[in-house]
């Protein structure tokens, strides 16, 4: 007999616990490595079957910027990874209205579909959320 | 004494590039590089800024920096001018000192 304890079925009813996690994005893609580890955590959740949303706001609307062509700089363009996410069940991307709108954005700036949220859409969407990390 | 500036941080979320534009003296360069880029960018609320000092200022932005962060040259306000990195060595020699806003 082992003393190693017996693994679960691999069934999902067994890891049941489903949260609603929110990623809020609020740097921009290059200057610091917070928006590639918040990407990170997301593809994370997503492999957990966790109920996943992504939100952009302040410089973060940056990130899913079109065109974004990094050979010059010597950094990964990780930007490509959220047209991926669709392939994850990570559906609900969310833009702030007044964070594209100061920065002169519009949605045909981005490259993945995303809905956009006035601040106070905004605040409901968060405020309805059991995890939320801000990077 | 004629200095380059250089500022290295988004203007929306840091006043390095206000507090540069405040203390660089007329005629000086100022060289907007890694998030400082997004200063450059027309269409948003920091391009008057922009717009007004490139009337005393001689205002450049690194080219490889904006073309990783999606920003091609068509959406650079008037009187910036885009510089590669051999523009970046050349813009530091001209100039007597380079002072940094981080």
């Amino acid at each position: 007999m082992s003393d190693l304890p017996e693994i679960p079925p691999d069934d999902e009813d067994e890891f049941g616990v489903v949260k609603k996690f929110c990623y809020v994005n609020r740097k921009a893609p290059y200057g610091t490595v917070y928006a590639l580890e918040s990407l990170e955590m997301v593809l994370i959740s997503a492999a957990f079957d966790q109920d996943v949303s992504v939100v952009f706001m302040d410089d973060g609307v940056y990130q899913i910027k079109k065109d974004q062509e990094t050979d010059g700089i010597g950094i990964k363009n990780f930007s490509k990874t959220f047209r991926a996410l669709e392939g994850y069940d990570v559906e609900k991307l969310y833009v702030s209205k007044e964070s594209m709108d100061e920065r002169g954005l519009t949605t045909d700036d981005f490259l993945v579909d995303v809905e956009v949220l006035d601040q106070a859409a905004m605040s409901a969407l968060l405020a309805e959320q059991e995890v939320v990390i801000t990077a | 004494m004629s200095k380059l500036h250089t500022v290295n941080k988004s203007p929306f979320e840091r006043n390095s590039f206000d507090s540069c534009l405040k203390h660089a003296e007329d005629g000086s360069a100022v060289l907007l590089i890694e998030d400082g880029v997004y200063a450059a960018v027309s269409g948003g609320e920091v391009a008057t800024r922009i717009g007004e000092a490139a009337g005393r200022l001689k205002v450049y932005v690194l080219g490889p920096d904006l073309a990783a962060r999606g920003m091609t040259e068509d959406r650079i306000c008037d009187g910036v001018s885009v510089v590669d990195y051999g523009g970046f060595v050349d813009l530091a020699e001209a100039h007597d000192a380079v002072h940094s806003w981080m």
